[in-house]
Formats: structure tokens, sequence, C-alpha cells
């Protein structure tokens, strides 16, 4: 799978963080989402799912392929 | 089950039909949705999409290709009529009636509005983009109510020049959600940045050359937007028999009677976390909500309480304000990091002998997710406020 990530369009709520720690971390500054990883292990699926889900900006897009 | 049915085509309720997808539910997934856009996001409404900055199309929820992924029977431009729990049914406003072996409502709230005409609210994209032809320079801009959704309506049209006038029935802000004094710092942004912000004000209605105070005054205005908060749409469950009060009343499940979940702003459910039963309006507790109703619904034998943490944020100015917890109904506030003068700071909230809540304007993101942790945990006022000052 690949994660995209709308970086303008993140408003720093770091829900995705929160889902899904070992794909996402925020910026120090503004707390803008960072992409760890943009092609996750299988394992991590359901957490990536997650973020996607309650991200409140749809700034994350999973491409399973 | 082969046929559930979600009313209500915003966050919350695709939020719960792609959850069911997820979940592995193949069968007939109907997705009623009063506005015939398909689903589209909120919040940049009153603050992108006002500022012109983003086009129209940047706020869809999902792409067509996504959407016509989880193969929906997508009813738009329909609203829910009429709710039937005994023979399982939903009337749709087309004339169509739809069963169900499970149905979850999601059907928001509408906002609330001043008797007169003319004036603009904001709720829908197209609220935003009439709104937005009207502002600009020089513009007239009266805004009853400076709730947050008022109060990010103010700061944008400011920021496009307009003579912005806020209009706030109460004595100070946002009192009862965010404490006085929080209330106040807050306020204190539109004055410093020219807006007119007058309060204690009652405005009663909206009138051809602006609006009219309760005194009698009329205030003059090229254009008119009412933020005085919303009203839950449940009317169409008036004699469904399902308890409704201000909100769809849900047990912690989400469950409002058998094979029946609400989620979203519609939705008052009984949060065990905070042991008190709430209705949130916020953008992230609608897709959290969706989700959990979905899986609830699902799992029936596997169910799970619904205890978020709440979480918003607004943008105003310079500011970003970002929350945590439940702040209404507070004992105490108390200034934990930096500086209310500065409007950079952190407020803790207290409820009893608990931390509830708490308030972060100007400061890094990642700084208040300590603080969501201390809530998650259910950790007391002694633990993890010390000397802070009451505020």
């Amino acid at each position: 799978m690949k994660v995209e990530l709308d970086e303008p369009k993140c408003v720093a709520s770091g829900q995705c963080v929160v889902a899904a720690p070992d794909v996402f971390d925020q910026r120090d500054d503004d707390g803008v989402a960072i992409l760890l990883e943009d092609q996750p292990g299988a394992e991590l699926l359901d957490d990536v799912r997650e973020a996607v889900a309650v991200c409140p900006a749809a700034a994350i897009r999973l491409v399973e392929q | 089950m082969t046929r559930i049915v979600v009313v209500g085509a915003s966050a919350a309720g695709l939020a719960a039909a792609e959850t069911l997808r997820r979940e592995g539910y193949t069968g007939t997934l109907t997705l009623v949705g009063e506005e015939p856009r398909p689903p589209y996001d909120r919040p940049p409404l009153s603050k992108q999409v006002l500022a012109a900055e983003w086009e129209p199309d940047r706020v869809a929820l999902r792409t067509p290709a996504d959407l016509s992924g989880l193969d929906l029977d997508l009813r738009l431009g329909v609203a829910a009529t009429a709710l039937d729990l005994a023979t399982q049914e939903v009337w749709l406003s087309d004339g169509a009636q739809v069963s169900y072996d499970r149905l979850v409502i999601a059907t928001g709230v509408r906002p609330r509005r001043l008797p007169g005409e003319g004036a603009h609210v904001l709720r829908t994209l197209d609220d935003a983009l009439t709104l937005r032809e009207r502002l600009g320079p020089g513009r007239k801009l009266v805004v009853v109510g400076a709730g947050f959704l008022g109060a990010e309506a103010a700061a944008v049209a400011w920021r496009l020049g307009a003579e912005v006038t806020l209009l706030e029935p109460a004595p100070v802000p946002l009192a009862h959600a965010v404490g006085e004094r929080v209330g106040q710092v807050l306020a204190q942004a539109h004055v410093d940045h020219g807006v007119k912000l007058r309060t204690g004000v009652s405005v009663t209605e909206v009138t051809d050359e602006g609006v009219r105070l309760g005194t009698g005054e009329e205030i003059e205005a090229d254009e008119v937007l009412v933020a005085i908060g919303s009203l839950p749409n449940t009317e169409w469950l008036a004699d469904s028999g399902l308890s409704v009060g201000d909100g769809v009343v849900c047990d912690e499940y989400c469950e409002a009677a058998k094979n029946v979940y609400a989620a979203g702003d519609v939705a008052r459910w009984y949060n065990p976390l905070f042991e008190t039963s709430m209705r949130i309006e916020h953008r992230t507790n609608a897709a959290e909500q969706g989700m959990a109703a979905a899986r609830n619904l699902l799992n029936s034998e596997a169910r799970k309480a619904f205890s978020p943490v709440p979480y918003f944020w607004s943008d105003q100015y310079d500011m970003k304000i970002q929350a945590y917890g439940y702040l209404r109904g507070h004992d105490e506030v108390a200034v934990v990091d930096g500086d209310l003068g500065e409007r950079r700071f952190v407020a803790a909230y207290r409820t009893g002998d608990r931390l509830t809540g708490a308030l972060a304007v100007g400061m890094p993101p990642k700084a208040i997710r300590v603080w969501r942790q201390a809530i998650v945990a259910g950790a007391s006022w002694q633990e993890v406020v010390h000397g802070a000052t009451t505020v």
C-alpha cells in the first residue's frame, strides 16, 4: 500500500499520529503531519485506514496496490 | 443482514458507510443525502472556501473513484421524511420507501435563524460560495453570534477588507464553552484587528438595511451572517417513537433503538469517559462516531462503548486554537503553559476533581497532545496541574 498526504490540507490535529504512530508524526513548529513511511507494511494497514478515516481534513489517502 | 441504510451523507454518514464496507459488510448499503453534492467537508467553508483560497472541488471528502468503490446505493438530493421502527422502513422525499435491517441516523444539524429575510447562514458549500461573492474591501458585514463559526467568518471577512461588526448576546463570547477569561482573550483578537465587537446585545430581526437590536437600535449592513448555533435535524423522527431531545438519544454504544444507531452532530449519547451524555458538533467526532456506530452495528456481540476525547480546532486571524476534552460545565480553568496576554498558552479545565479538558492557543500542536493523554487516562486535577494560576 501507498500512503499519500495532501500537506496543504493538513490542519495539524495530530489525529493521524494517535491512530498510526508508526506511520505519522507532526512537525514540531506548526504540527503539520509528516509521513514517516509512505509504503508501510501490511501489518500497519488497519492503523493507516483508521488515520484516513479520522483525519478531520481528509488529507490522507491510501492507495492499496 | 442484507440491507443497511445510512441517512445523512456528510462526514458521519460517510464514515459509517466506509467502515461497514471495511469491516466486511457486502449487502446493500443505501446512503441518503439531502444535499445534491457528494460528501464534502465543512470546516474549510468558514476558512479557505470563504477566503476564496480554495476552489469548491477541494472540499470533496472522497474522489469519485473512492466513492464508487464503496458500491453504494447512493441517493443524493433526497431527504428522509419519516421512520417506522415497527416495519423497519424509512420514507424519502422522492416518495420512495426503503426498508432496512440496520439503520444509521446521521442527519446532522442546521443553522438557527433569526426572523426576517435576506441573511446568510454558513452550513453548506452553497452558503459559503454565496457569502464569499458578497465580501470584499469596504463591504459592511454584520455577523450575529461570536461563537467559533462567527469568529472564523469575521476573521476571514476582515482579511478580505470588509468592515466587520460582530454582535454577541452573551457578555463574553464563548464563555460557556471555554470560560470567561479565555473567552475574553479570544475576543480581544477581534478588537485588536479592528473588528467592531459588541457584546451583551440581543438581535431581534434581520431587516432590509441590516439588523435590529432588542433596544430598537438598527445596525446597517450590506450583508448579515447569522451564526447563532444549530438545531439537530430530528423532525423526520417525530412520530417514530425514538427518544429525541436535543438530538437522537443513544446509549454508550450509539444505539438509539433496536437495530438503529446514530452518529455525528445529531447524536446525543452517553460518553462513559466523562460520565455524561453529550452531543458534539465537531468534525472529528462525526468521523469517529460514524465508525464506532458502524462497528457496533455489525458486531452486536462485541460492542464497544464510544468514549472519545472530543477534539476541535479553530483558525482565527493568526491564531490556531485547539482543544481536547469536554470543557462545558467546567468548575475551574488554570493556565498551565504560556501567557494569556500574548495569546500563546495552554489552559487546563477541571470538572469535579478531574482534568476534563485542555485548550491551546498559538502553541505547537504537539504540546497539547500530552494533555489529551492525561484526559484519556482520567487524570486527577491534583496529579497534573500543580501550582498553575486559576483564571
